[in-house]
């Protein structure tokens, strides 16, 4: 059995970034994997050293930059890994969900796992729904934020622990092939070993474009569209505590007490 | 295709209060459009849950029977049906885990553009404008979205609840579930276990998150726990890390506590943290970082390292 694992470069902003008309620029943008795709990750990886999956497979939608990435998903135990890109993709058309989707779909479809892990979301956009879209797109079962899971190859199901609000938990039974989307706290992911890095980097990535994937222009003309980005309004009564940390401290200190939960 | 339709949530019988959030976001967005609020209700006791749903801004309201609690395949029928009979302008759910599991197929299904966790919505002449956050919420940005109609998922804990009541036809609305295509079995739940401190009843909570950088440092904010008697409760990465039982994880799908003071420590106040702390009295926030979020909802803010702030206080406390 083969799990494909699709893997997001996210960008963080750094501490101190300032937006320039109405964009954060370049310099200010850290990029790394996707939080809840290494958990995903972690858990395909787990399946193959167990003996359950044989290969594991990661995509990727994203520019040459995203390559190092890759490399850092390949170093914890992918076994290969494809880049979707094309300059058709750059701007508006990914800020569509369905065109993830539709990107991906190909690349499932020709590789015909049994199983789609994906993290819950993306850590920068945080849309939440590539993977509840793709498995819609190939027409297959999903489950949507998944804490553990077990596969029963003879039923052909997986059995899912889906994770509500306010520590409720739901056990539903899905038929294969499906995507589940990954919720953190399901594994530990391991860190890449010195060695996995160096290996990887000698690792082809198989890259597609859009048209190889048969994905037309047509289908990415943006339905969505960004605009100007913008800091969050302050809630404007937030007292800011200026000074050194003793003064700070005792800042903190003089509230406890005036909220009565600290006696002087 | 004017209207709206809003579908809420529910869960062991009780109505979420997301979907008195949704239909108040709803009801202005369907002023906005000249248009009708639909709103529906999928599931469980639908009599029972339409009689809350009778709001100030609800036209219709629409209960479809089918199971007692949330099954993805038949909520996707059903509000592919629903969509289909109505054709509605927006189809509006909140940003919720079961909203996860079934509107992006909504949105494939019907072939529309989907927007999720928006925290405002607006109609332009370019198209339906939403705000959503960007990078852990450090950042706002408009999505417009250029074709109509289009699906739409709301942050809870950004509207009002609808208040009034009035008296709403409640239809029930009839549709052949296709019982070949429901291919997902919820076979129970859950809950938690009790854990080992109670978080909710705590005058004093100190929140610790991942600022805190390694198990080792929490003897930083054990001290202070200890000179000032405070309990303490952690944010999800914590958990995740085996650091903490879960019963001390706060936030969405953790506890909801509601302390006279929340000292958050190292914690950047993503929203499913936030969702657990709003009910707190006063917050307090220590962090590096300017722009965390964490600070947009603190009474007192110390942009600050924990390293250095905490023992300080800890110390002019003893
Ligand atoms: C469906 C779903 C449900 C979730 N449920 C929950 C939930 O119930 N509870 C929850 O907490 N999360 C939940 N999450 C996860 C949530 O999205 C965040 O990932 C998490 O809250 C982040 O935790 P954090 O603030 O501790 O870590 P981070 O976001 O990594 O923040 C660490 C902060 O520490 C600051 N910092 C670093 N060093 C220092 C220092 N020396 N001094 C001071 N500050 C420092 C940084 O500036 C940063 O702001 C959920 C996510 C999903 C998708």
């Amino acid at each position: 059995m083969k799990i494909l694992v699709t893997f997001a470069e996210v960008a963080a902003v750094a501490d101190n970034f300032e937006i320039e008309d109405g964009a954060v620029a370049d310099r200010y943008l850290e990029y790394d994997l996707n939080e809840w795709d290494e958990y995903a990750l972690e858990a395909a990886v787990s399946l193959r050293e167990e003996g359950i999956a044989e290969e594991v497979v990661t995509v990727t939608i994203g520019p040459e930059r995203s390559a190092d990435t890759i490399r850092m998903a390949l170093a914890k135990g992918a076994d290969r890994a494809i880049r979707i890109w094309g300059d058709d993709l750059e701007g508006d058309p990914l800020e569509d969900v369905s065109t993830r989707a539709a990107l991906m779909a190909p690349v499932v479809e020709a590789e015909a796992p049994t199983l789609v892990l994906s993290g819950v979301q993306a850590a920068d956009d945080g849309y939440g729904s590539t993977g509840v879209s793709l498995a819609r797109t190939l027409g297959w079962q999903w489950g949507a934020v998944v804490n553990d899971f077990t596969l029963d190859r003879e039923a052909d199901s997986v059995r899912v622990r889906r994770e509500l609000e306010g520590g409720i938990e739901e056990l539903t039974t899905l038929s294969l092939p499906a995507v589940l989307t990954i919720q953190t706290g399901i594994n530990d992911p391991r860190y890449a070993s010195l060695r996995g890095l160096q290996e990887a980097q000698k690792q082809e990535i198989d890259v597609q474009t859009p048209a190889e994937l048969g994905v037309g222009a047509d289908r990415l003309e943006p339905r969505l569209e960004r605009g100007e980005l913008t800091e969050p309004p302050s809630r404007g009564d937030t007292e800011y505590v200026e000074g050194d940390p003793p003064e700070q401290a005792t800042a903190i200190a003089e509230q406890l007490i005036e909220s009565g939960v600290v006696q002087e | 295709m004017s209207d709206v339709l809003a579908v809420v949530e529910h869960r062991r019988g009780e109505l979420r209060d997301v979907s008195l959030e949704l239909i108040e976001a709803g009801a202005d967005l369907a002023a906005e459009l000249d248009g009708e609020l639909h709103v529906a209700v999928i599931g469980g006791n639908v009599e029972a849950i339409a009689d809350r749903l009778n709001r100030d801004g609800v036209d219709v309201i629409h209960t479809i029977a089918d199971g007692a609690e949330f099954n993805h395949d038949v909520y996707v029928q059903a509000v592919r049906a629903l969509y289909e009979t109505l054709e509605p302008a927006v189809v509006l759910a909140p940003h919720t885990v079961n909203a996860l599991d079934y509107v992006p197929a909504v949105a494939v299904d019907l072939d529309l553009p989907l927007v999720t966790d928006v925290i405002d919505v607006e109609v332009t002449e370019a198209g339906l404008r939403t705000t959503r956050g960007l990078y852990e919420s450090k950042i706002e940005a408009t999505v417009t979205v250029t074709e109509r109609p289009c699906v739409v998922t709301l942050r809870p804990g950004e509207w009002a609840r609808a208040g009034g009541v009035s008296s709403v036809p409640v239809e029930a609305f009839e549709f052949e579930i296709e019982e070949s295509a429901v291919d997902s079995h919820v076979e129970g739940f859950e809950e938690a276990g009790a854990g080992d401190v109670d978080v909710t009843a705590a005058d004093f909570l100190i929140g610790v998150g991942r600022g805190i950088g390694e198990e080792a440092n929490l003897s930083v904010i054990e001290d202070l726990a200890e000179v000032t008697d405070a309990t303490i409760a952690a944010s999800r990465p914590l958990v995740d890390n085996g650091w903490f039982d879960t019963s001390r994880q706060v936030g969405q799908s953790g506890k909801t506590v509601s302390p006279d003071v929340y000292l958050a420590v190292g914690i950047s106040g993503a929203v499913q943290h936030v969702a657990g702390i709003k009910g707190a009295n006063t917050i307090i926030a220590v962090n590096t970082d300017p722009h965390a979020p964490i600070f947009d909802i603190a009474d007192q803010a110390i942009v600050g390292d924990l390293f250095e702030v905490i023992p300080e206080l800890t110390d002019q406390l003893r």
